[in-house]
């Protein structure tokens, strides 16, 4: 697969919650090419320090533009908030594999299940299965009202959206979790009657993850969770962001095949691939 | 105007130019084929290989610090059948040399190793004594004895140029690299990563798994050069200089402290396309100083 690294010009730049920026900018390259899923690595200093490009999820594409969403969790997110409309952003992309979306005619629902800044890779997911099927369901989770992210763009596609709040000022008072729960228990007969199967597509923090695991390993339903981690070249060469994965075939002759790389093999993975207790 | 050449011949290995892939950073040179032409390179280290498969070390392997980054991958490699059948051949398509670069836990691995991999089309070998993400009792390369035995048992094996790559991380690196040089040594290269540590003060915990990890990037630089350039003036054989090269400007200054290539690392992740800028700024700098050759830079130092 062909790898760009190209230098553009800010489209936009703005802030759309206590401490969340959307991102624009136009690159055919990168927008033609790429899927839901995948991501960019991002230089976001000019000098030595920091010194590492950021793995961010790609948000949105229109056209050629290519929109990303993200949190400033640190002094790299945080110099990237500070660029401004027609400032230069050098990134490489499309990394990494995307979601496999493709639902199995009339039979399969989507349900995506984002926790806070999780939310980010699955609109552009959304907009993708806008393309084959008119029934997403989205759950968003936050820890306010003032931190969901997303939901007027989700409706805009026709989505079905139900929301969670830590604190319980919108939505129900609970996590995304609670609001999966409600989706796979009361209709599970239904869906078996209607030889309907869902197919579950979540990011979000950890603690999260496992939960959702937990959840949709109970009920048997197919999942793909797109993770995150600290990464140095994004491409597959350094090994630094390995995690554990469950028993491979190969494994005997090559422990090594138990290992596999968020940047390369992922960010997206099969919910049962990973070998949670590690993470 | 005279020709302006950048070739280079170290140890026998002939290069297009003095920029090298360091080992590590590159993975077996694949990864970043689909990103930039490889060929660009004069030659290209791979990704340490081991004997037998090794999956390396916990989880976080990586922290950045302040203008550099700190490691502990922990040599994980799928060991050298997979190398050899898979990574190798892919590898061999391109036009540039490549130089496997080789780990162990015991000197014998070493030596069934450099055995294996005579005959395999490789252009040289480095030896990986000084990796600090491994456990045995202290690096190879921090111990002129020891590294005397090793590199003499390789020697023995093979007749590919072979390269040693030493630590910094000990008091007077020139008696190891004479050490490497009166062993057989045909190039010694020059420095693995600082031994470093980088704490969260919030869990109190190492940000790094492993505790202690490599120090890379442009922090170490000036801790490399001040190395290279002793080293380069109690050796006769060529040195090739690394550590926190990011720009043509650090590059020449390894040059001219005495290495005769250098080796681009830690740049590879922040901007892929460092070599190619590399290349073309050392060709502007000899154009400026009337330089013809690579030659003529190495150990100018006034």
């Amino acid at each position: 697969m062909k790898i760009f690294n190209v230098k553009k010009e800010i489209i936009e730049n703005k802030k759309v919650s206590a401490d969340c920026y959307k991102m624009t900018f136009e690159s055919k390259e990168i927008a033609c090419r790429v899927k839901p899923g995948q991501f960019l690595h991002i230089k976001c200093s000019d000098t030595y320090d920091p010194l590492l490009r950021r793995p961010i999820s790609i948000h949105s594409i229109k056209n050629n533009v290519i929109g990303i969403l993200y949190k400033v969790v640190g002094r790299g997110t945080g110099l990237l908030s500070k660029k401004t409309s027609g400032d230069p952003i050098d990134v490489i992309g499309p990394l990494g594999n995307g979601f496999d979306y493709q639902l199995l005619a009339n039979c399969q629902l989507p349900i995506l299940v984002g926790g806070g800044i999780g939310i980010a890779p699955l609109y552009f997911l959304a907009q993708r299965l806008t393309e084959q099927c008119s029934n997403i369901t989205v759950l968003i989770g936050a820890s306010n009202k003032c931190n969901i992210l997303c939901i007027d763009e989700f409706k805009k596609l026709d989505c079905k959206v139900k929301v969670s709040t830590d604190d319980g000022s919108d939505g129900i008072n609970g996590t995304v979790v609670d609001l999966l729960k409600k989706e796979l228990v009361p209709e599970n007969s239904k869906l078996k009657t209607q030889n309907l199967k869902l197919k579950i597509f979540t990011c979000g923090p950890v603690p999260m993850l496992r939960q959702v695991h937990q959840l949709v390993s109970k009920y048997n339903v197919s999942s793909q969770v797109s993770l995150e981690r600290q990464m140095a070249c994004g491409i597959g060469a350094c090994m630094g962001c390995t995690i554990k994965t469950q028993n491979h075939p190969e494994s005997l002759r090559d422990k090594t095949q138990n290992y596999k790389q968020v940047c390369k093999d992922g960010p997206v993975f099969d919910i049962k691939e990973i070998v949670w207790e590690d993470i | 105007m005279k020709h302006i050449s950048l070739d280079i011949n170290i140890a026998g290995i002939k290069m297009k130019n003095p920029v090298i892939a360091a080992s590590g950073t590159f993975g077996y040179g694949l990864e970043y084929s689909q990103l930039i032409d490889i060929n660009f390179f004069g030659a290209i280290v791979t990704k340490t290989i081991t004997l037998e498969p090794r999956i390396g070390n916990p989880q976080p392997r990586i922290v950045e610090v302040a203008s550099g980054m700190l490691n502990s991958i922990g040599l994980q490699n799928p060991g050298a059948k997979v190398f050899i059948e898979e990574k190798l051949p892919k590898l061999k398509g391109y036009g540039v040399p490549i130089i496997a670069n080789i780990s162990g836990s015991k000197e014998a691995e070493f030596v069934k190793l450099a055995d294996l991999l005579k005959d395999m089309g490789l252009s040289g070998l480095e030896l990986n004594i000084s990796c600090p993400n491994v456990e045995h009792a202290g690096l190879f390369a921090q111990d002129a004895d020891t590294t005397y035995k090793l590199v003499r048992k390789v020697r023995k094996v093979t007749s590919l140029p072979l390269i040693v790559k030493l630590t910094p991380n000990v008091t007077d690196i020139t008696l190891i690299a004479r050490a490497s040089e009166d062993a057989g040594a045909d190039a010694i290269s020059l420095i693995n990563t600082l031994i470093g540590m980088s704490i969260d003060i919030q869990t109190k915990m190492p940000k790094l798994a492993n505790v202690i990890g490599g120090l890379s990037g442009p922090a170490v630089k000036p801790v490399a050069l001040r190395m290279v350039y002793e080293v380069s003036k109690k050796v006769r054989i060529p040195v090739i200089g690394m550590g926190g090269i990011m720009t043509s400007e650090d590059s020449i200054e390894f040059l001219l402290a005495g290495a005769s290539a250098v080796a681009i690392g830690t740049a590879n992740f922040v901007n892929p396309n460092t070599c190619c800028e590399i290349i073309e700024g050392i060709k502007t700098y000899m154009k400026a100083n009337s330089f013809n050759k690579i030659s003529d830079i190495t150990g100018k130092l006034k």
